[in-house]
């Protein structure tokens, strides 16, 4: 059978319509490149719109002593000094004129009272930094690089005399595979959802801007869309995967009902006096306090709950001990069986305060969850629980240019897909500034990796009919398994197995499990036609969600202590020997393979913004020695 | 767990379908967007439907609920009494695609259409001074997140596709409000733009739109009656506007041809009003080229069915045909002739 395969050409395709993507077609474009964007979902539907805080941007305009070294110390100590710090460097240093460049796009921030863009206060950060609009941030950021893509279509209609000249968007279209001519890029195949018609770009450069991973956790706030693709189309062009075993957890999201599942539950809710119950009814931090925490927190019930009202004379109530810590019992709990029916713990404020008091202390709270889901929190404990939101894993880029590393040329990442740039742990607000940062620098050198190439790939034809082949597998399947069966066997082995805490032997026993998704995911049937069909769209993702578990997993269960978005409970403490070391995931065949990689050195001038005190917390003992030798040196000079 | 309820949902593509029936599990707390991915996860793999973020943030769940355009995602089942049947079913506006999912490239068509924000040309990036309180009157509107309800709802193209061509609709009109209001934009004529390009003027006010905007976007009150009264201000003409909306615009450019251009230029010396022929031999454009009598007495508009509340319904599930009723009046199809165009002054009686 000869399939119909719609054919363009392209100097740089992006994949991704997310602020990343976005931003890397506006440059791209600028620089007189032909452009196209891959959106999985309609233009302007993407991801970004959930973030609510902020972006990130050391413009001092709420504290003038708030620069761009200050913010990559923050950024540094959020990431607990495994990040690329050359990324973090840049971050901090372009992120300012990203935000700035986006008001001349029509972006409309909220303002200081003498004009300037204002800024909020956010975990970690040490001076009030967030560019913000309300809690609606991201929103305002995909709307304005959308609507600068349009003004730079316009343009080109009054200069060509079609929108789409040098700029064009392919909504609802899925890309499955990229094309290679040896080790470079050649260009990308996929379908479009609506007609499950297929299309070819041939590009000799491709952005990787696709997002997370979240889809593949039981409990996540992230949309469908976060299937890992680039995460895996990278893997199997031949690029490399670092940082994968980190996940950003949130400890208490709601896990039921289903309609605001995934939605996280301010710890404030436990600061005004909301308190962890199993399904026994037992209050059950007490039992969870540790040793080091002991002298700090309450003993009984009496005391904690005097707490709230004579903190001077109280110890604090467990509920509030630091994040892992709430983590870790709450798991604990439903893995000894005393969870709830879905798989949570009651977070209970109702039977302890006024209906009143709960109004007036957590107004957003009260109506997020009456409106979305008719639950009064007044009334009725919440049911919660670790909550995935954030990959600060993926694609092993060059710093400066966002080249994919491994043994691709060509391909370029920027955004949640890409690695390094939050180390172990990602800091609130970094991430929309780290879409505008990278994702104009990958923009930007993929447009002058294609000004550099003498000749273009070509796109082999065998692949193209491989890949077709492959796309069509599911459905000609009429015995396959069923593709939502399988995502949900997937999300309970990632979410039970390789969550917020993990231990040795259930991440052994998620790979064995993995190894046997793998097997089933082959033989994945979708039933219906080629027209926009979800059963088959998901058939297509399983694979990708699930090469990219295969590396968290195997990552998770290589790094034997506790950094950022990682937690062994058999290995509590961060070791400063495993900062050194970046575990680098690659394919070999269809197997994932794991690689230890020295960790960039930092240089000393950026060391050097750091105190010795705060150093010793994370450096080994040998960087320690030559901090000092550096530091005595530049004393002597 | 749950219980079973009754659900209709709309199945088929452009060749056409039809509502069948399901009973699905329905647990306390559950939106209607839950349902549809129950189906999908068990007896209705392939049922198409768009949705991204789950929590009102993306407008792409957008569908129709008993008739109302909803978000499937902000639709709870507990609104719902237990034996209703609860009808899902497509956005009426736009081509089926597949079951829920719809065509909706004519709002990305008109927002292309849109002139961009014009930066100013004196500031450079970084020295942009606004105060919050001239730009909250823009924020307002860039709070949309494009889920197309409005546009839907709107009774100027819902079952009117003839009018799609010359109509934008409510997304684009905040989208230049936004714009005419945003404290440094460097253009000046979005009003004008708004009105001769955009079709402002089909817009009567019926507030449908405002009323299924999930982001409680005040879009009449606040772009689309702000837009209006400046248009009536600046031509404060809006029956010679109209009527040179409909005529006079040349197919491929933005810009209006002005009265007595290329037609009426060649028609020369017969084109005075002398020699115009009697009113009922006249054509159309003749007609417009003698301008309006403004001392000629008309009657009331004539408004279109409302329901018991005294407003439009907001979908044709109110009422007892197929078609919405138009705000034109039934019997109005447009474009409409010029000597129909009526126009009662508020103060005239």
């Amino acid at each position: 059978m000869t399939e119909r395969i719609e054919r363009h050409h392209y100097d740089v395709v992006v994949i991704g319509a997310g602020g990343a993507g976005l931003r890397a077609a506006i440059e791209a474009r600028l620089a007189g490149k032909r452009v196209a964007i891959i959106s999985k979902s309609l233009f302007g539907k993407a991801h970004t719109v959930m973030a609510e805080g902020g972006a990130a941007a050391a413009m001092g305009n709420a504290n003038s002593r708030d620069n761009w070294q200050v913010h990559f110390r923050d950024t540094m100590r959020g990431g607990k000094f495994l990040n690329n710090f050359r990324m973090a460097e840049l971050h901090a240093k372009e992120a300012p004129q990203r935000i700035w460049e986006l008001e001349t796009y029509g972006a409309l921030f909220d303002r200081t009272p003498d004009g300037k863009i204002s800024q909020r206060n956010f975990g970690g950060h040490e001076y009030p930094r967030l560019a913000h609009v309300g809690d609606r941030t991201g929103l305002e950021l995909i709307r304005t690089l959308q609507q600068k893509i349009v003004s730079l279509q316009q343009e080109d209609k009054r200069e060509f005399g079609d929108y789409d000249a040098r700029i064009r968007v392919f909504a609802e279209t899925t890309i499955t595979e990229l094309l290679l001519d040896g080790d470079r890029i050649a260009g990308a195949f996929g379908y479009y959802r609506e007609s499950g018609d297929f299309l070819l770009f041939q590009a000799p450069a491709v952005v990787l801007a696709t997002g997370g991973v979240g889809r593949s956790y039981k409990v996540t706030s992230n949309s469908w869309e976060y299937t890992g693709d680039g995460h895996a189309l990278a893997l199997r062009a031949g690029a490399t995967l670092i940082n994968m075993e980190f996940l950003q957890f949130h400890p208490t999201g709601m896990v039921w009902p289903p309609s605001v599942k995934g939605i996280l539950v301010t710890e404030s809710v436990r600061g005004d006096g909301g308190v962890l119950k199993n399904s026994e009814g037992k209050r059950f931090m007490f039992e969870y306090v540790p040793d080091v925490f002991r002298k700090q927190y309450a003993e009984t019930e009496e005391e904690a709950d005097r707490w709230y009202t004579d903190p001077d004379n109280n110890r604090r109530p467990p509920e509030l001990l630091p994040r892992d810590e709430v983590a870790r019992a709450i798991n604990n709990e439903v893995k000894e069986g005393r969870g709830t029916p879905a798989g949570g713990i009651y977070l209970d404020i109702a039977s302890r305060r006024s209906a009143e008091y709960i109004q007036k202390r957590l107004p957003s709270m009260y109506h997020q969850f009456k409106e979305l889901a008719d639950v009064d929190i007044t009334k009725e404990p919440m049911e919660i629980g670790p909550t995935c939101h954030y990959v600060m894993g993926g694609v092993e880029v060059e710093p400066d240019s966002g080249a994919a590393m491994g043994h691709v040329q060509g391909l370029f990442a920027a955004g949640e897909v890409s690695g390094g740039m939050h180390g172990s742990n990602r800091l609130g607000g970094n991430s929309l500034s780290d879409l505008l940062v990278f994702g104009k620098r990958a923009g930007e050198f993929a447009a002058s990796y294609v000004d550099s190439m003498e000749k273009r790939p070509t796109v082999p034809a065998a692949d193209v009919e491989a890949a077709v082949d492959t796309a069509l597998a599911p459905l000609a399947r009429e015995t396959g398994e069923n593709p939502y069966k399988l995502q949900q066997d997937l999300q309970a082995v990632m979410g039970d197995l390789v969550g917020i805490i993990r231990r040795k032997g259930e991440l052994e026993d998620a790979l064995t499990r993995l190894a046997e998704l793998r097997v089933r995911v082959a033989n994945v049937g979708a039933t219906g036609g080629r027209r926009y069909n979800p059963g088959w769209h998901l058939a297509l993702d399983l694979r990708n969600m699930l090469v990219v578990s295969e590396c968290t997993a195997k990552a998770a269960l290589e790094r034997e202590e506790s950094r950022g978005g990682h937690t062994r409970e058999d290995f509590p403490a961060m070791s400063a020997k495993w900062r050194t070391v970046n575990l680098v995931c690659s394919l070999d065949g269809d197997k994932v393979r794991l690689e230890h990689k020295p960790l960039p050195k930092i240089r000393p001038e950026l060391v050097g913004l750091f105190d010795r005190g705060e150093l010793s917390k994370y450096l080994t003992e040998e960087e320690l020695a030559e901090f000092d030798t550096s530091a005595t040196e530049g004393a002597s000079k | 767990m749950g219980e079973k309820r009754q659900f209709k949902v709309w199945r088929g593509d452009e060749t056409g379908g039809d509502l069948q029936d399901y009973q699905v599990e329905v647990n306390e707390g559950e939106v209607v967007l839950d349902i549809i991915h129950r189906l999908q996860a068990t007896e209705a793999p392939d049922l198409a439907c768009r949705w991204n973020c789950k929590a009102g943030k993306c407008g792409s769940c957008s569908m129709e609920i008993n008739g109302m355009p909803r978000l499937g995602c902000m639709t709870r089942m507990s609104t719902f009494s237990e034996d209703e049947t609860i009808t899902v079913t497509p956005l009426r506006t736009f081509p089926v695609i597949r079951d829920l999912v719809t065509d909706v490239s004519f709002n990305y068509e008109k927002a292309r259409e849109t002139p961009a924000f014009a930066p100013p040309a004196d500031l450079a990036p970084g020295e942009y001074r606004m105060q919050q309180i001239d730009v909250e009157r823009s924020q307002e509107f860039r709070k949309c997140i494009e889920c197309f309800l409005c546009q839907n709802t709107c009774h100027v193209v819902r079952d009117h596709d003839e009018n799609k061509k010359a109509f934008s609709g409510p997304r684009t009109f905040i989208r230049a409000a936004e714009l005419d209001m945003h404290p440094l934009d460097a253009r000046e004529d979005r009003k004008t733009y708004a009105q001769q390009h955009q079709g402002l003027g089909y817009c009567n006010i019926t507030k449908c739109c405002s009323e299924v905007c999930p982001e409680h976007i005040k879009i009449t009150d606040n772009a689309i009656i702000p837009m209006k009264e400046r248009v009536v201000d600046r031509k404060y003409d809006p029956l010679v506007w109209l009527g040179s909306k409909i005529f006079r615009r040349h197919p491929d450019d933005d810009q209006l041809v002005q009265s007595g251009s290329s037609h009426a230029v060649s028609a020369g010396p017969a084109m005075t009003g002398v020699d115009l022929p009697d009113a009922h031999e006249r054509t159309e454009e003749q007609e417009v080229e003698r301008g309006v009598n403004w001392h000629r007495r008309v009657g009331p508009a004539q408004l279109p069915a409302v329901g018991a509340n005294g407003r439009l319904g907001v979908s044709e599930a109110a009422f007892d045909r197929s078609g919405a009723a138009s705000p034109f009046g039934d019997d109005v199809e447009f474009p409409m002739p010029p000597r129909d165009l009526n126009y009662a002054h508020p103060d005239q009686d």
